[in-house]
């Protein structure tokens, strides 16, 4: 409890929350829309935002308002798929790897230091290609998963390194707990917060590709995700035709997203390592 | 010597393991994935087959069972894969045919590499400048100022962050051209006007991935100069009343500059893709471009080659960034 | 010794505190609390006590190299610069940089890495000359570094080596060296054979000794090591929480230690023909963040009194050059304690 107090007098901590508040009850919103996302022409086309359609409406025949709350959803959704089993696999390997050291952790770390350096993007064009018609949002999550581990598997590695060389795990090695046990009771409450930071930025990465992976037009267009409502306000050349409402609404959403989430990993980092927050007062 | 074994080899052999992981993972994804996209593409090319000619839909058909494994062993198919390689024949783009993928991504590499280069040098020098001066400083108010803006800027994905550039110089205030690498029917010349139009052409896709580069550059740079600025060397030069811009330059930056080096190894990857995602919003005529026509026309062949050149030039990038290291930090010369 | 008698560096109720903002919360360290010190001419004087008393945050306040979250509260630091006395707060961030290496110099601990990791011993040389000396006479000074490193024992090829391929004994006496290099008249020694083994140990004292004799000026050397106060000390201040508690001469001090932290600092030291066990100071020091009421080491001490808990006893003189702040001794008529 004091933690949260802390961290919410630091303004940036206090916005991500209240815009990050803002958008998962936008995405609850969804239940309660009196629209079909997946049906066209259920509203008057390309109407400017008014009192019945807060957002207006696009040249689908959609009502943008509720469009957004499905596409903020099913962007949520999949970004939270990716980021967990992501995190699943980046703290087995990172454990493993620094637990169990020799060649074990070289291999899994030449194989993560290869993920880092090798063009991801292009990769996942690639896979996106072929997969194409099967893709939906569980799919697209999985292959997100798969790619979006390297780097958090080393940093929590180096964290399982630094508590090997505690004393408390020579007690409680000497004293016979086992690894598992040692492992899941003594170093996941020291893990716990950095894997939380590590999951917030991760949500934002696949945010991120899922809007660059559906504006290429790699995903099902038909499934409203914060990527494909761009995809289709360019597509109906919403910019020149003056149709503001429909491209900016993506594109403000996304924004706010990507800040919130970059301020709050932040906040908690600094919040995590003393250094920093030490400069920070320094700085005062 | 001790510096050739315990520096030079590990990294050589890690670079040929990189390249190797990277072109397997290429090779192994169409094996992977559920249906036989492979037969579906050259079905969708027999189906549309009365646009070429019959000697080139059969050229086709046989570059894809060669590349793509609908011949022989798995075992059989990826010693073949490599000796094509290694011959450097990436086979036909589909959709530009008969032009072959190597003579495509030669066209559009100068492109890409001319705005890679310039940027990333921009972007990495400029960004430890100001980051080390904004570290260093960390109590002024343009440091903080500074410090703000990189906060709202760095979360920003490339494509939002250009297309909001565009949005913004090119539509809002039309300062700079919507799209295109040069004006159209512009003959590429050694010439002012020619380059001025190109480097006029350039400036918003440049302007936007040296803004996001920077912005990472600086924050990270910052942070380590403040790290740095704790550290003994540079508390006793103060303490020795060391004059201050010694100090910044010769103490605290050039120190601060050297996990700067690796970082920027490390992020070549992710930078190159920015490139990428960067040409595509701006029309820029190049890998980027190429790319995205590829994945407009399906035309997988051409997706697979700029994979490959790109694994093995982002590698082969790192590989030199890494191998500069050694230059600026004497403990890795002499141990 | 006429010249003895000279006070050159003097402060005045110095106060130097860590402000820090922890998430809200104000957190005030007091690493110095009100000391008063006159540092002499020509002596060694040494400032003795246990880790975390504010020894090292004295230094710097002493040296005026003072940067957040450290602020200077309060008092007034005097050096005697020419026969003049300049209060060196009050100067300009130039004049003080201008000082430092050639009026006051600064020998960093033993088990630090000082040097530039990225330079030439000499190249760190050179940058360390070209901030105090003018153009025309570095070269010259170049070469008289070079020499003082031959006088002082040193491979004379150090200075084209890097720092790493040191050992740690010779980086100490390396920077050393440098911080003598402009015959300053104080050099402030922060524990500065602490980390290295004896045989180094006894090295570097011997050689801040000779350059002592040989400069003639003052030293303030700060170590919570007993043994290299009886060995090198003309005087020696005992701190304790942010005060100075007890002063004298070394012999003063040793053999006739009134307060009882100095007490139990002097017992703790082996002595030959002596198997008793050595006791330590029982406790552990307070937090400087958090002190107690009254004398500071009353919760430690064997001998508290009710008043112990009251308030902070002021200085009293039981012999000249010799002043405890002490409940045990005296009323303390003469002002409050530093």
């Amino acid at each position: 409890m004091k933690t949260l107090r802390d961290l919410f007098r630091d303004y940036r901590f206090a916005f991500s929350f209240g815009v990050l508040v803002i958008i998962v009850v936008m995405a609850i919103l969804s239940i309660f829309s009196p629209y079909d996302p997946t049906l066209w022409n259920v509203v008057p086309k390309d109407l400017k935002p008014s009192a019945e359609h807060w957002l207006g409406t696009d040249s689908n025949g959609q009502d943008i308002f509720w469009q957004a709350t499905f596409a903020v959803r099913n962007s949520l959704i999949i970004s939270l798929i990716a980021g967990l089993v992501s995190r699943v696999i980046a703290i087995l390997v990172g454990m493993i790897a620094g637990y169990q050291g020799g060649m074990v952790d070289r291999v899994l770390m030449f194989v993560g230091d290869s993920l880092l350096v090798i063009p991801l993007f292009l990769i996942m064009v690639m896979l996106a290609m072929l997969v194409r018609q099967y893709m939906n949002l569980v799919i697209l999550g999985l292959m997100l998963s798969f790619f979006g581990w390297a780097w958090d598997a080393r940093v929590i590695r180096s964290m399982i390194l630094s508590l090997r060389e505690r004393d408390f795990t020579k007690t409680a090695i000497l004293s016979g707990t086992g690894t598992v046990k040692l492992v899941l009771n003594e170093y996941m409450p020291f893990a716990m917060p950095l894997i939380f930071s590590t999951l917030i930025n991760n949500i934002a990465w696949a945010i991120g590709l899922e809007i660059t992976l559906a504006i290429l037009g790699l995903v099902n267009l038909n499934v409203p995700t914060l990527g494909t409502m761009l995809n289709w306000a360019l597509f109906y050349q919403s910019i020149l035709l003056g149709r503001w409402w429909w491209i900016l609404t993506p594109v403000v959403l996304s924004l706010f997203l990507f800040i919130a989430l970059y301020w709050m990993s932040v906040s908690i980092s600094e919040y995590l390592d003393p250094r920093t927050r030490i400069q920070r007062v320094g700085a005062s | 010597m001790a510096f050739v074994k315990r520096y030079l080899i590990p990294r050589l052999i890690q670079y040929f393991l990189v390249i190797w992981l990277g072109i397997t993972v290429v090779f192994l994804i169409p094996r992977l994935t559920p249906n036989d996209p492979i037969m579906r593409v050259i079905g969708e090319l027999r189906g549309r087959g009365s646009t070429l000619e019959p000697g080139a839909m059969d050229g086709i058909i046989r570059d894809l069972t060669q590349l793509y494994g609908l011949e022989g062993s798995w075992l059989d198919q990826y010693w073949a894969f490599w000796g094509r390689l290694f011959r450097g024949d990436l086979g036909v783009s589909f959709f530009q045919f008969p032009a072959r993928v190597n003579q495509l991504i030669a066209v559009a590499m100068p492109w890409t590499l001319g705005l890679l280069l310039t940027t990333t040098a921009i972007s990495w020098i400029v960004g430890n400048i100001i980051g080390g001066l904004a570290g260093y400083y960390s109590r002024k108010s343009w440091s903080r100022i500074l410090d703000a803006i990189a906060m709202v800027v760095r979360p920003l994905p490339y494509y939002i962050f250009a297309f909001a550039l565009l949005l913004l110089f090119a539509y809002v205030v039309r300062w700079f051209p919507i799209t295109g690498g040069a004006s159209l029917g512009a003959v590429p010349t050694f010439t002012w006007a020619y380059i001025k139009d190109v480097l006029w052409h350039s400036f918003l896709p440049a302007l936007s991935l040296c803004v996001l580069g920077g912005a990472v550059t600086f924050q990270t740079m910052k942070l380590i100069v403040q790290n740095v600025n704790a550290e003994n060397f540079v508390q006793y030069a103060k303490m020795g009343g060391v004059t201050e811009d010694r100090i910044v330059g010769k103490y605290v930056i050039r120190n601060a500059v050297l996990p700067q080096i690796t970082g920027l190894a490390l992020s070549i990857g992710q930078i190159f893709s920015g490139a990428l995602i960067t040409e595509i919003v701006y029309g820029y005529p190049g890998l980027g471009m190429l790319l995205y026509r590829a994945i407009v026309n399906g035309d997988y062949n051409l997706i697979m080659g700029i994979t490959l050149f790109s694994i093995i030039a982002i590698t082969t990038a790192i590989l030199i960034v890494d191998l500069t290291y050694p230059l600026f930090d004497p403990r890795v010369r002499y141990k | 010794m006429e010249i003895q008698t000279e006070t050159i560096l003097r402060t005045e109720n110095l106060k130097a505190f860590y402000v820090l903002d922890m998430h809200g919360t104000q957190k005030i360290v007091k690493a110095v609390n009100e000391v008063d010190l006159a540092i002499k001419e020509n002596e060694i004087y040494g400032i003795a006590g246990e880790s975390g008393c504010g020894k090292t945050t004295l230094l710097k306040a002493l040296f005026n190299v003072i940067e957040p979250p450290l602020r200077l509260i309060g008092g007034k630091i005097y050096y005697r610069v020419n026969w003049e006395e300049v209060e060196v707060t009050s100067l300009s961030p130039e004049e003080k940089r201008r000082l430092r290496l050639e009026y006051i110099s600064y020998i960093p601990q033993g088990s630090m890495s000082v040097l530039n990791p990225v330079l030439k011993i000499k190249e760190s040389y050179q940058d360390f000359i070209a901030s105090h000396v003018p153009e025309q006479s570095r070269k010259e000074t170049m070469e008289l570094a070079q020499k003082q490193i031959v006088e002082l024992g040193l491979p004379k090829n150090i200075l084209n080596a890097y720092p790493h391929q040191l050992s740690g004994g010779m980086r100490q006496r390396v920077t050393i060296a440098l911080s003598a290099l402009l015959s300053p008249r104080i050099m402030i020694g922060d524990e500065p054979t602490t980390a290295l083994d004896v045989v180094v140990q006894r090295g570097v004292i011997q050689m801040l000794k000779e350059i002592q004799r040989k400069l003639q000026n003052t030293i303030i050397l700060v170590t919570h090591d007993m043994g290299v106060h009886a060995n090198v000390a003309h005087r020696i201040g005992i701190m304790y929480a942010g005060k100075i508690v007890e002063e004298g001469t070394t012999i003063q001090i040793f053999d006739n230690p009134l307060h009882p932290y100095t007490q139990f600092l002097i017992n703790s030291l082996p002595k030959f023909g002596d198997k008793m066990m050595r006791e330590s100071v029982p406790g552990s020091p307070p937090s400087l963040a958090d002190l107690p009421r009254g004398c500071p080491f009353h919760p430690r001490c064997p001998y508290t009194k009710d008043i112990c808990r009251e308030s902070m006893p002021g200085f009293s003189y039981p012999d000249e050059k010799h002043r405890v702040a002490c409940w045990l001794i005296g009323e303390g008529e003469h002002g409050k304690a530093s």
